[in-house]
């Protein structure tokens, strides 16, 4: 039986114990007619060596390509001691540190993440973790409603250059709570502007959402946004890219008073989580110390235990489900916590040098990337501000069909945003990292290249 | 032992050059959106960052390494091949939006774990996308809602929630911006029906059950209650928390629940990770089926692609940025193969059998069952407030002394309706012999607490601290470091 220990003579024995005939007679208090008949959609039982030759055929029928999408998830070298560590079993088959003596492992690694958090972001406070970025965005919009005493209205300013699934997201998940999202346009350079909020100057508005790099891969003007809603009593919500934070200046410093965002999150999935179609990822939230009360899952602190040691323990739980109930600041209980180990890994290993040079050669690529693809005739970029390592091209030919055809050259080309942005035209959203090299962009460009000039 | 914190192994210019590029070039940032001053992120070697979190590593209990008979949470064995099959290269580095034709094997993957899902729960349709049991919940709720608003029904916004809940449920009805309508349990452990009787109304949106309850008993009467809140109006939601003492045996849908979660970290055996990741898959009925969030996996001639808005116009939408917690379905996936059509009952026979293993010989040791005329389903309840009461030593006292015998402590203090209680969950995973130890410790330290009670009271003493004061923890946060 896999995975069942029992022997017969256990089975036996430990029948005799409970005084039961059979092990179906601890099923009588069920009622009979609801009884399960047999299954017929699960497969007979496979051996690990023929789950192992089945997952390797599809692994294989998946192949291996080019990839040059980011679009809110990104391929970065992971180093091999991140995931050696993670599944080691005292990590892997552990559960929240409940029993915080038993569990001061997760618990010292989770206060050294938000430490790590705090600092990368620019904030006081972390929590140990949301389930992805598109949902933290939803909590911090949450959790804005109930920060912002100046702020009745619920409503929320959300620029449609934020990653739209997000948008999404926000909508699906806050919306229940009756929570407003007012779209906020972009201008010609892809960028939210001054002129674009002067709509809204005085509206009672909740917060306002700014992504830098924005959803293009371009950089906002986040000290001016950050300035006007801050004039207005709008508390900001910054959405930011964890490794762009090595060379962007953090959330806790923007506007020019330096007052900074005042809940930032985003996916922490370029800090050593391999993109695996989509999961899982993990999203993270830091704040300012005023607001702690107010931020949702998880929080670790630091204390003493009664000899006097330092030692770590879950804190705060009055916000949670678990003690608080309907009147908590967010149903959430199982969070991410094995991608938050993984991140805190990866950020020990490369460090604050690493992160900056990753950050760097990203933006490089994306830039030769941008130069040999707007080289050919019909390409051109949408926008022409500073970027990070994302950029929108336009082409003059359908945006799937091109896709399609780069495919069979074995390159993901990038990920077609027509459909999102219908006014960019035939728009393609790419994406380099350290992982594309100059040879992998020149065979894109030249893939590229043939399938135009066809 | 005080483990030193990583960033006191820094030392300035420390940096493991072989995990990231060298560069010539500098950042192309304006001046005022550069950052100025370095995180605050650790400098050390490799070696240093690999030490200091195997050494963290070994300062936690783990299913691998302690019996975790944790209830509620389903701590049973984590299946290696699961994990190094989900972590094929091809898998790790498929991009979320690449095109469909490129996540054909992964998709096949998913589409088949929504078929088995669907044939061990009795439900009409799955998602796979919410990422944990609380998201299942959320998508949940969000459902019955949009079903109610089909319907013109928009005013049920009252949800029934027994006394005994996880809270999740109650939290999870407030982020819907329903209204919980709370009924108590009778001593039997069955939910009260005259009370739910009166609960239900013209407002009644559905009524949220975990079945077996969180008190560790079949609910009994589950068609009765089915009966009355279809009668009127509401749905019937399946907190899928227990599932595993059910698997294979009896189905949520033939019980009559409209819309269940499943949590597949606990049943399915996907790692709990010290917090996660979990997955939340979703069931419905047919009626609730439009309202399904997406994505969801669909098959047409031999192909496989992620269904969308176009596909679904009533769903309740996206809860994740791309589609849930896509490795951890994986594994589920890998780990129900193994299981195989046979396995999945036996899940549930032998969860029962040992749980009713352990609730007889602590009964017999002298211990008191919450519910002394139930079986136990997959877990029971053991009440200490006996021991409370005459020995002054209670339900966390004997929590914290079992972690000096080598086990994890069950769940205390939940639910909450029990007073000083210990729910026990062991799993089929758990061999008879571990059982034992558990119980002998057990009953060690029962004796313990009639002799020299402050030693129960001080434990625990072996780990690497013994309490923590969660006082000052909370008083004076210290929730990140500062050189």
């Amino acid at each position: 039986m896999p995975f069942i220990p029992h022997t017969e003579d256990d089975v036996r024995e430990m029948l005799a114990v409970i005084g039961a005939p059979d092990i179906n007679t601890l099923f009588e208090e069920i009622p009979a007619d609801l009884r399960a008949q047999g299954l017929t959609q699960v497969p007979d039982a496979l051996t690990e060596m023929q789950i192992g030759q089945l997952m390797q055929r599809r692994a294989a029928q998946d192949g291996t390509y080019l990839n040059f999408i980011g679009a809110g998830a990104y391929q970065h070298h992971i180093p091999a001691a991140v995931w050696a560590i993670v599944t080691r079993g005292e990590f892997y088959s552990a559960y929240t540190p409940y029993q915080a003596e038993a569990s001061q492992g997760t618990l010292q690694l989770l206060y050294e993440y938000q430490t790590m958090m705090a600092s990368l972001t620019g904030m006081e406070v972390s929590n140990a973790s949301l389930y992805d970025g598109a949902s933290a965005l939803s909590e911090a919009c949450l959790m804005a409603v109930r920060a912002n005493r100046k702020s009745q209205s619920a409503k929320f300013l959300l620029p449609s250059n934020v990653n739209p699934t997000y948008c999404k997201v926000a909508k699906a998940i806050a919306g229940n709570q009756n929570l407003q999202f007012e779209t906020i346009h972009f201008d010609a350079s892809g960028l939210v502007t001054l002129d674009a909020l002067k709509q809204y100057a005085t509206d009672d508005i909740t917060a306002l959402v700014i992504q830098q790099p924005n959803f293009f891969g371009q950089l906002e003007d986040v000290d001016a946004l950050t300035d006007w809603a801050h004039a207005k009593g709008a508390m900001v919500i910054a959405v930011v890219n964890p490794t762009s934070l090595a060379i962007l200046k953090p959330p806790g410093e923007w506007g020019s008073a330096g007052k900074g965002a005042d809940i930032v999150v985003g996916d922490g999935q370029p800090l050593g989580v391999p993109l695996a179609s989509g999961g899982p990822y993990f999203g993270f939230i830091t704040t300012r110390m005023e607001y702690v009360r107010q931020m949702p899952g998880r929080i670790i602190g630091r204390t003493v235990d009664m000899e006097g040691r330092q030692g770590f323990t879950l804190t705060l739980q009055a916000r949670e489900q678990h003690i608080r109930r309907g009147k908590a600041t967010s149903n959430i209980c199982t969070n991410q916590g094995l991608l938050v180990t993984a991140a805190t890994i990866y950020m020990a290993i490369t460090g604050a040098t690493g992160l900056e040079n990753i950050a760097i050669m990203s933006q490089q690529r994306c830039k030769e990337l941008v130069e040999s693809l707007t080289a050919i005739k019909g390409v051109k970029a949408a926008f022409t501000g500073s970027r990070f390592h994302e950029a929108v091209i336009l082409l003059e030919r359908n945006v799937g069909e091109v896709l399609s055809t780069l495919l069979k050259h074995g390159i993901v080309g990038g990920y077609d945003i027509s459909a999102h942005y219908p006014k960019l035209g035939n728009a393609l959203l790419v994406c380099t990292t350290e992982m594309n090299s100059s040879e992998d962009i020149a065979a894109y460009a030249k893939a590229l290249a043939e399938i135009l000039n066809d | 032992m005080t483990e030193k914190l990583i960033f006191q192994h820094s030392r300035t210019g420390r940096t493991a050059t072989a995990q990231y590029p060298a560069v010539s070039a500098t950042a192309e940032v304006p001046e005022k959106l550069r950052r100025k001053k370095r995180p605050m992120l650790p400098e050390v070697s490799e070696l240093q960052a690999v030490r200091h979190y195997t050494r963290l590593s070994q300062r936690n209990f783990s299913i691998d390494t302690h019996f975790y008979p944790l209830g509620s949470c389903t701590m049973k064995y984590n299946p290696r091949a699961c994990n190094q099959f989900a972590m094929l290269p091809e898998f790790l580095n498929r991009h979320p939006l690449a095109p469909d034709a490129t996540g054909q094997g992964y998709l096949a993957c998913m589409y088949e774990l929504q078929e088995m899902l669907k044939d061990v729960t009795g439900m009409h349709s799955v998602s796979l996308t919410p990422m944990a049991g609380a998201q299942g919940e959320f998508a949940g709720v969000a459902m019955m809602r949009a079903y109610h608003k089909s319907r013109n029904e928009s005013h049920r916004d009252e949800l029934i929630v027994p006394d005994a809940a996880h809270g999740t449920n109650p939290a999870t009805a407030t982020m819907c911006g329903c209204k919980v309508v709370e009924i108590p349990s009778l001593p039997s452990g069955d939910i009260d029906l005259e009370a739910l009787q009166k609960a239900v109304g013209p407002n009644t949106a559905g009524i949220m059950l975990t079945n077996p309850s969180t008190l560790g008993v079949f609910e009994r009467r589950i068609k009765q209650m089915a009966k009355i809140v279809h009668d009127a109006g509401g749905l019937l939601y399946y907190d899928g928390a227990n599932l595993n003492a059910i698997l294979g045996k009896v189905r949520p849908g033939d019980m009559g629940f409209d819309v269940i979660h499943m949590n597949l970290h606990k049943t399915f055996s996907t790692p709990h990770g010290g917090g996660g990741p979990g997955a939340g898959a979703v069931g419905v009925s047919p009626r609730v089926a439009p309202f399904l969030p997406l994505p969801i996996v669909g098959k047409e001639n031999n192909s496989y692609r992620w269904l969308t808005e176009k596909d679904l116009p009533q769903s309740i939408g996206r809860l994740s940025g791309f589609m849930g917690n896509a490795g951890v379905l994986m594994r589920a996936y890998i780990y129900m193969r193994m299981l195989g059509k046979q396995g999945m009952s036996r899940v549930a026979e032998y969860a029962a059998l040992n749980a009713n293993y352990l609730l007889a010989r602590l009964r017999q040791a002298g211990f008191d069952p919450a519910y002394p005329e139930r079986r136990a389903s997959h877990e029971f309840i053991i009440t200490l407030k006996r021991q409370a009461r005459e020995l002054n030593v209670n339900a966390m006292d004997f929590a914290k002394r079992l972690l000096d015998y080598g086990f994890h402590a069950p769940t205390t203090y939940f639910p909450l309706l029990v007073p000083e209680c210990l729910l026990i969950e062991p799993t089929e995973t758990e061999a008879k012999e571990d059982l034992d130890g558990f119980v002998d410790a057990l009953i060690e330290i029962q004796r313990e607490a009639e002799t020299d009670a402050a030693k129960v009271k001080g434990a625990p003493y072996t780990l690497p601290v013994r309490r923590l004061d969660d006082v000052r923890a909370a008083k004076q946060l210290d929730l990140v470091w500062r050189s």
